[in-house]
């Protein structure tokens, strides 16, 4: 006869202790309950489909650009994920597991994250990946995760339309980031009149489109809206349209190395930011950015993330130590890091309530995790597989680092398919 | 047809049934799904490599925008099966159900008038070869005619490889952009996207190499393929011989653009996704590297680079995925410094020598390479 595995209760419960042991990784076990034994949960029992898991660890994967243009914004994300993997082996891993990781480059070239996200699932069996950034790279690999039926976290915040039975989106998608933010520029600086500015491709033109819909819907204007191709630097003549219109609100989503030009155009075009107006408003510029752009020339913009660095919660007080622990203490960590972080840990939480590592009993658990150890604050699974979470805006300083001004009093619920925003 | 014009010699004959065999026995026997899917992505780069062999070995034409012929091919063959994969039940939850899903985010609302014809396959498929040969016939006919060929000639090529990776990003309501065409489904109600199919792919694959292969071999070894050779060696003197230099040049560069159209279609079905990332710059270059590595003047020396070179990336990327491209850029290096003529020049200067009935070439026929490398 076969013994069922045990169900665990409330897996949420009690797991802030998880981060409280703080920057001692190895200490950590010290406070942490007994882990769960391996022999409790058979593998044939938690694992029924082939995967890579052992009596004694698991096998997750990371797909991740590590060379090539993206390297710079995905190594925050590949450090989180490790982070957050270590943490959990040192607390006794997954049913009494030790995670195990292959990570693949996927080198910032589409067709390679399909050749490796292909190689993972045939052929290393793994029950999880912790994946991608950009949406090009996602919709390369989307097909293989739902044919092979792999299990995707990815931690960007983009531009919805997408509900994938494979996939756990841990970013915010395009309305929980944008309408809170124009909601509160609107209330607390009274805006009348934006001007919205994009690099050209999806994820923008996506985000603008909602942001316009929004704003018209308040009775309030667009006087401009222009995009530019990726890596585009030079925004001078935007800039002097700018000028004529003097929008209330300049609305950014410029990505990437971009933003370098875009801030330091603006500057010395005399569009100071730390006056009262015009507001700069951005989606796109995290702490990672900000090392490039320079914080002295963007001090005084306003993004609008639902992360930032400097929030002040014991949960993100030692998720920073450890991070800055593990991977040295000038690093800076941003939105996406923050949301790569979450990804192991929704994992653990729902293999532990499925009592299984198979796809197919994860997924099916997944909906209405908790965890309330995570650095932004809560956060919960949704039925549609992205995360109730709280939107803050958050002013830039000079150090570089965002000063939270704002935040939602409610977790937003994330709606990918937004009526009457399409 | 005289005896001088023979397409096989007993020893090409040879060498070109050990790729057979390599291809249609050996891989699928030793490998399981997954890496004879990849080895099968390996063999679509093979065609360009082998386009470039007649260009470039041959012709003496550098070309540094083959991925410009590979992706048009590669995004004929994707419009498709995007189409096919549109239905309006599939996209109901669009807009506009029934168009591709990229068109309804960039909010075009009906189907572009030139991509009407790419619902039939039959259009497609005589599309795949003829749009991309067209395109090298106009960019010939300008080049070649007007005389430029040599350094001029491969950076105009890479010019355009850089504009049409612009001109596609840019058109992303039409295009698909950055993202490209994704999610790839079914091929006239042919499901690509199992084992099985990815089975049969593979062997077709194979086998329309081989005839790429075959046509080149009849090229080369035809008058045109001693013309060539003789343009690339000594334009002036075919030219003053009363022979129009630029329509060769044409005819073999329009060849080459097919046969890396033929191999970005197969890319297309093997893969199930085609993206800008596979014109560019970059990937142009990459091709000419594997029919470097394979050694420029040997057909099945190219196909052989492509195996290799990708094999290579894939391996070291895997073994060491924060130092896999020093270890590509050790090849490249070592490549170019020790075995300049490649893998062929290998097996010409240390394996031919050993056959037994096999006499060294006469310095006659050997092709004169030194001439060829200081283009």
């Amino acid at each position: 006869m076969k013994k069922t595995p045990p169900v665990l209760p409330g897996v949420h419960t009690n797991r802030r202790n998880v981060l409280m042991g703080g920057a001692a990784l190895g200490a950590a076990t010290l406070f942490m309950p007994k882990g769960l034994r391996a022999q409790d949960f058979p593998t044939d029992q938690v694992n029924t489909t082939g995967l890579a898991v052992t009596d004694t660890t698991a096998t997750v994967g990371i797909l991740h650009s590590i060379t090539g243009t993206m390297a710079i914004s995905e190594t925050g994300s590949v450090q989180a994920e490790k982070l957050a993997i270590a943490q959990i082996n040192a607390q006794g891993g997954i049913l009494g597991r030790q995670i195990d990781f292959i990570q693949e480059d996927g080198a910032s070239d589409w067709p390679t994250f399909a050749e490796k996200a292909r190689k993972l699932l045939i052929n290393d069996r793994v029950p999880a990946v912790m994946g991608c950034w950009t949406s090009a790279s996602r919709k390369a690999v989307l097909p293989i995760f739902e044919q092979q039926n792999g299990f995707l976290y990815y931690p960007t915040f983009y531009e919805g339309l997408e509900e994938s039975p494979n996939v756990i989106y841990t970013g915010q998608e395009a309305t929980q980031q944008i309408i809170a933010g124009l909601d509160w520029v609107m209330r607390e600086k009274g805006a009348e009149s934006f001007y919205l500015i994009g690099s050209d491709y999806i994820w923008p033109r996506t985000s603008n489109k909602i942001a316009r819909i929004h704003i018209e819907k308040n009775g309030k204007q667009v006087v401009g809206e222009d995009y530019f191709p990726l890596e585009h630097t030079q925004f001078n003549s935007t800039i002097n349209r700018i000028r004529l219109q003097r929008p209330d609100v300049i609305y950014a989503i410029v990505v990437g190395g971009s933003n370098v030009a875009f801030y330091r155009q603006l500057k010395a075009a005399g569009i100071d930011l730390t006056r009262e107006a015009p507001t700069l408003l951005t989606i796109s510029v995290t702490e990672d950015e900000i090392l490039g752009i320079g914080g002295d020339n963007i001090e005084g913009a306003y993004a609008c993330m639902k992360y930032f660095q400097s929030l002040d919660n014991p949960n993100n007080e030692a998720f920073v130590a450890a991070f800055k622990e593990m991977w040295g203490s000038d690093i800076v960590i941003g939105d996406v890091t923050q949301a790569a972080y979450l990804g192991p840990w929704l994992w653990k939480a729902a293999v532990e309530r499925a009592g299984s590592f198979d796809v197919d009993k994860v997924r099916e658990a997944s909906p209405g995790i908790e965890l309330d150890t995570a650095p932004e604050g809560y956060v919960k699974v949704h039925d549609n597989h992205h995360l109730w979470s709280r939107t803050r805006v958050g002013r830039a300083n000079a150090e570089g680092q965002y000063d939270v001004v704002y935040e939602t009093a409610d977790l937003i619920e994330p709606n990918p398919f937004p009526e009457g925003y399409q | 047809m005289t005896r001088q014009y023979r397409l096989f010699t007993l020893e090409e004959a040879v060498n070109f049934a050990l790729l057979a065999l390599l291809i249609f026995v050996i891989l699928p026997a030793m490998l399981d799904p997954f890496r004879l899917n990849l080895f099968g992505k390996y063999l679509t780069y093979a065609f360009v490599a082998v386009g470039l062999v007649l260009c470039w070995g041959a012709g003496g034409i550098l070309s540094l925008g083959q991925g410009v012929f590979f992706g048009l091919g590669g995004y004929c063959m994707a419009m498709f099966l995007k189409l096919e994969a549109s239905t309006p039940e599939a996209t109901a939850i669009q807009s506009t159900p029934g168009i591709p899903d990229f068109m309804d985010w960039n909010r075009v609302t009906e189907l572009p008038w030139w991509w009407e014809p790419f619902q039939s396959l039959p259009f497609t498929l005589v599309a795949i070869v003829a749009v991309p040969s067209a395109f090298a016939f106009v960019i010939g006919l300008a080049m070649f005619t007007r005389r430029v060929g040599g350094v001029y000639f491969a950076i105009i090529t890479q010019a355009i490889a850089a504009i049409l990776t612009i001109l596609i990003i840019g058109q992303q309501g039409y295009t698909g952009g950055v993202n490209g065409m994704t999610d790839l489904r079914t091929l006239a109600g042919w499901d690509i996207r199992p084992d099985s199919a990815k089975l049969v792919l593979y062997f077709v694959n194979g086998a329309l190499l081989f005839l790429c292969l075959l046509a080149g071999q009849w090229v080369r070894k035809g008058k045109v393929g001693r013309l060539l050779v003789a343009m690339r060696d000594q334009e002036d003197r075919v030219r003053f011989s009363g022979y129009n230099v630029a329509n060769f040049k044409i005819f073999v560069f329009c060849l080459g653009a097919a046969f890396a159209a033929i191999g970005g279609a197969m890319f297309t079905l093997q893969v199930g996704f085609m993206s800008p990332t596979l014109i560019g710059i970059v990937p142009s270059i990459m091709m000419v590297i594997m029919c470097a590595v394979g050694g420029r003047h040997s057909l099945l020396g190219a196909v052989y680079g492509a195996l290799i070179v990708n094999g290579a990336q894939t391996f070291f990327s895997e073994q060491m995925p924060e130092l896999w491209l020093f270890a590509m850029g050790a090849l490249f290096i070592s490549v170019v410094m020790f075995f300049p003529t490649g893998l062929a020049g290998l097996y010409e200067d240390h394996i031919r020598p050993r056959l037994p009935g096999l006499r060294p070439r006469r310095p006659g026929r050997a092709e004169p390479i030194a001439t060829a490398a200081a283009e």
